[in-house]
């Protein structure tokens, strides 16, 4: 038995299933970040004192890490555009290099958090450096998640491809909507917690 | 919403993300540069979110095609950022407007 509307758009809503429940599942992280930057504005209003993000953190190796999401951002939506163009090998040199750059972005953010923890800044040090750690940390987690189902895409869930291209395309389409979220959610952390 | 098949609307699609990943190349050393002439704070704010709400609209609405999605989809995004600012500023009334204990 088939799932249905993985392809077909529902009559009712106009969408297929599959970005119907991404989109939700988007909302429900909207607020999970939302309420950590809530908690990052409620701490930093009613705090005596608070540093500048850049007498901390290293900006350069953070903006590296902005160009870095952004770029993986363009070969994610241009792997999906492969896909519509029916060019298979292109689709997996973008899903290839989208996962290569995600993994650049965590190699960047251990670099940052070792020099941290090498000058014996902990979360634990200050209210600061705890609220850096949590919306980082936090992020860094859905940077891993997303790459897991971008490298399944592009290793053994690829052949969907040969059996139901429609299909396959959808569902890259709907993980490209996470990993752009991503990209989203560090846009605006960046210049909150660096150079604020 | 637009018909995302055909070769011609891909190859438009595709120019349209370059032109967008340049922008938002633009939007971030802008964004940097500012940083280094230490404004006061909230002329800091109101720049740094401001270019970050430019470029997460760009990300947002050509990468996740936002510009061409159902109204189901706006509802739900609409809805979201309704909670997503309740979230953000009730706290804060709450903090300016705080319970006052009076001690006889």
């Amino acid at each position: 038995m088939e799932i249905p509307y993985t392809v077909a758009e529902r009559p009712d809503t106009g969408l297929n299933n599959g970005k119907i429940g991404i989109w939700l599942f988007l909302a429900s992280e909207v607020m999970l970040f939302g309420a950590l930057f809530a908690s990052y504005l409620m701490m930093r209003v009613g705090a005596a004192e608070w540093p500048r993000g850049d007498s901390i953190l290293n900006v350069p190796l953070a903006t590296l890490n902005t160009v870095v999401l952004i770029s993986s951002s363009v070969t994610m939506v241009m792997a999906w555009a492969s896909l519509k163009r029916k060019d298979f090998a292109k689709f997996r040199l973008f899903m290839g290099g989208t996962v290569l750059l995600g993994f650049g972005f965590l190699v960047i953010k251990y670099i940052e958090y070792s020099a941290k923890f090498h000058h014996d800044l902990y979360p634990s040090t200050s209210t600061f450096l705890a609220i850096y750690f949590t919306l980082t940390g936090l992020h860094g987690l859905h940077v891993v998640g997303g790459m897991a189902v971008n490298a399944y895409f592009w290793g053994p869930g690829a052949k969907l491809w040969r059996t139901d291209p429609e299909h396959f395309t959808n569902r890259v389409e709907h993980s490209g909507l996470f990993w752009h979220f991503v990209d989203l959610v560090w846009i605006f952390l960046f210049p909150v917690l660096y150079l604020l | 919403m637009a018909d995302h098949s055909s070769p011609a609307e891909i190859d438009r699609q595709v120019k349209i993300y370059i032109l967008v990943f340049v922008s938002l190349m633009a939007l971030t050393i802008v964004t940097v540069a500012v940083s280094r002439f230490h404004l006061p704070t909230a002329q800091a704010v109101a720049v740094a979110l401001t270019v970050a709400v430019v470029k997460g609209g760009l990300v947002a609405g050509y990468f996740m095609h936002l510009v061409s999605e159902r109204r189901l989809i706006y509802w739900v995004l609409g809805l979201t950022a309704a909670f997503f600012f309740a979230v953000l500023l009730l706290p804060l009334w709450g903090q300016w407007d705080p319970i006052r204990i009076l001690t006889p």
